[in-house]
């Protein structure tokens, strides 16, 4: 559905993008992860025929994005992340447009119009001003217009940013049912880790414009990081036992705790806990943490996720 | 299947929309020039003052509206419905056509009204060469709105630059075209940047059509003064979209 080669973009002396190469086969949900800057917005712009690339190529649906714009753009739906209805407009007549902008007739038009309003819950607020309706309705209101002409691949930019919890799972909701329902192939870009982790089978993360790692949430956990098994002690006399006791496990110590990074922790923990008791070192506490996409982040960049991009750097000016 | 003109006839139509559900606004803008004529034809000299300037107010008040298509693109650039229009297979003219007609056609109305109030004051006119007249303007609005559009594209994150461009080449424009007191006695300078106006071959055109001299070499020169403008205009609109980033 998706093929690009070596697909770049630079702004002046930025490369925004650099050099991406990306599969996405039909009926797939991948999401492409990153900080703020990585590149995630602008390879989607150039996937949709939004911006053209600096170099490389890209084949969405079948077609050029560059060399066959419009057979590209009758294939995609894309939600930006913006609102796409006009402000001044009314939801259900920024659908009927839609769907004539993609050549539905006016009578096709204003049918499809009617059953996503009803299926995606804005039949009270359809005919009102779009300036009036809520953030998660306006976000709705997005997804129909973006859906109107049954795509059968969608990209969505964000589409979670400024919705509310309740908001975020309901559209996340819609999305999944969207795939099961009709099979359509879903890109979508997020800095929210656990709607990547939840939503998507395939996480592609970005960072500086480049793919760091391509693969399901659970294989980049255990190839990348691995589930850590933190054992409190009594005493740091048991800690150091234990940590002899656990040598093949490579435990780190720090004062009388241990910690032990390893695949598939829960049904480790009992054995490790009976080897223990019988050495004579007892463990008095155990806690085992599952790791996040952000360790996963983490680990490949020695940055963290979640304080949105790079190291602070400070540099010291002498006058 | 779409075509050039079911697009333009599309994005025309969501264009024009909001302001026939909110009538209001349009109503006030179209009193606007009635006010100006009112206060502004005593003043000139000569008893077909009103056959001088009526053509020119119609002029003024498409010039006006035409080259505000910008500002409501600016809008719906920041709110993201400009973006997403420009991902639908909608034909790239037929996004700045549609958004510069929708400005045009209220004036067409609004022309109608000026006449109308006009002739019980004398005004005559040639109803043919009036419709010829409207229908060059039309044309020479539609690539003002394009430029207007480019214009809203170049500035996008400024939103101040729109205006103060606007501005300062919308009155230049009009002076210079004779819309508002005759050019031609004016110095050897001014009648030499006035000749450079492509507006004033639009403004003379009006005012012979509307007077019913319609086989005419102002009519040629505005016509085509127009098409250029229109060209231009929605090639440089095209172009801004593709550039864009």
């Amino acid at each position: 559905m998706i093929q690009t080669r070596g697909l770049t973009k630079h702004f002046k002396d930025v490369r925004a993008v650099d050099g991406i190469d990306l599969t996405v086969a039909p009926g797939e949900l991948v999401a492409l992860l990153g900080p703020n800057g990585a590149g995630k917005s602008t390879t989607l712009r150039m996937l949709t025929t939004l911006i053209p690339p600096t170099s490389g190529t890209a084949e969405v649906a079948g077609y050029d994005v560059v060399r066959h714009q419009r057979e590209v753009r009758l294939r995609i739906g894309y939600i930006g992340q913006g609102n796409g209805a006009g402000h001044s407009q009314r939801g259900r007549d920024e659908l009927i447009s839609q769907g004539r902008a993609y050549g539905l007739s006016v009578r096709d038009a204003r049918t499809r119009a009617g059953s996503l309003i009803d299926s995606l819950g804005l039949a009270e607020v359809a005919d009102r001003r779009v300036s009036t309706l809520s953030g998660g309705q306006r976000r709705r209101l997005d997804i129909a217009m973006g859906l109107i002409h049954a795509p059968e691949l969608l990209f969505l930019d964000e589409p979670s940013t400024g919705l509310d919890p309740q908001n975020r799972a309901n559209l996340q909701e819609h999305i999944l049912s969207l795939r099961a329902e009709h099979d359509t192939t879903i890109v979508l870009t997020t800095h929210y880790l656990d709607e990547a982790d939840s939503m998507a089978e395939r996480v592609i993360v970005i960072d500086h414009g480049r793919i760091i790692a391509d693969d399901s949430p659970a294989r980049l956990k255990a190839e990348h990081v691995g589930d850590r098994i933190t054992l409190g002690f009594d005493a740091e006399l048991d800690a150091a036992g234990a940590a002899a006791t656990l040598a093949p496990l490579a435990p780190q110590r720090r004062g009388n705790r241990l910690v032990v990074t390893t695949q598939d922790a829960p049904r480790r923990v009992p054995g490790i806990l009976d080897d223990l008791r019988a050495a004579g070192h007892p463990a008095a506490e155990v806690e085992v943490t599952r790791p996040t996409l952000d360790d996963v982040f983490l680990v490949l960049t020695g940055r963290s996720l979640r304080e949105g991009g790079a190291a602070e750097t400070r540099e010291l000016v002498e006058v | 299947m779409t075509t050039l003109i079911s697009d333009t006839g599309t994005v025309f139509s969501r264009e024009l929309r909001p302001v026939l559900r909110d009538p209001f606004t349009i109503i006030f803008s179209m009193v606007q020039p009635l006010v100006f004529l009112a206060l502004f034809t005593p003043l000139l000299p000569g008893r077909d003052a009103l056959q001088w300037f009526v053509p020119g107010i119609i002029v003024m008040s498409c010039l006006f509206a035409s080259s505000m298509t910008g500002s409501n693109l600016l809008f719906e650039i920041q709110t993201g419905s400009h973006e997403r229009m420009l991902v639908t297979p909608l034909r790239r003219p037929a996004l700045l056509i549609g958004r510069a007609l929708k400005e045009i056609v209220p004036m067409v109305a609004q022309a109608a009204l000026i006449v109308a109030v006009c002739v019980p004051f004398g005004f005559r006119f040639d109803v043919l060469g009036a419709l010829a007249g409207l229908l060059i303007l039309a044309t020479f609005c539609v690539g003002l709105g394009a430029f207007s559009y480019t214009l809203a594209l170049a500035a996008k994150n400024q939103e101040w630059v729109f205006w103060t461009v606007q501005q300062t080449l919308l009155f230049p424009l009009l002076l210079l075209a004779g819309v508002l007191l005759p050019i031609d006695d004016g110095p050897g300078w001014l009648r030499a940047l006035a000749r450079g106006n492509p507006l004033s071959y639009v403004v003379d055109a009006e005012r012979s059509l509307f007077n019913g001299e319609i086989w005419t070499t102002a009519t040629l020169g505005g016509l085509i003064a127009a098409v250029a403008v229109a060209a231009l205009g929605v090639w440089a609109g095209v172009r801004a979209m593709r550039r864009s980033d």
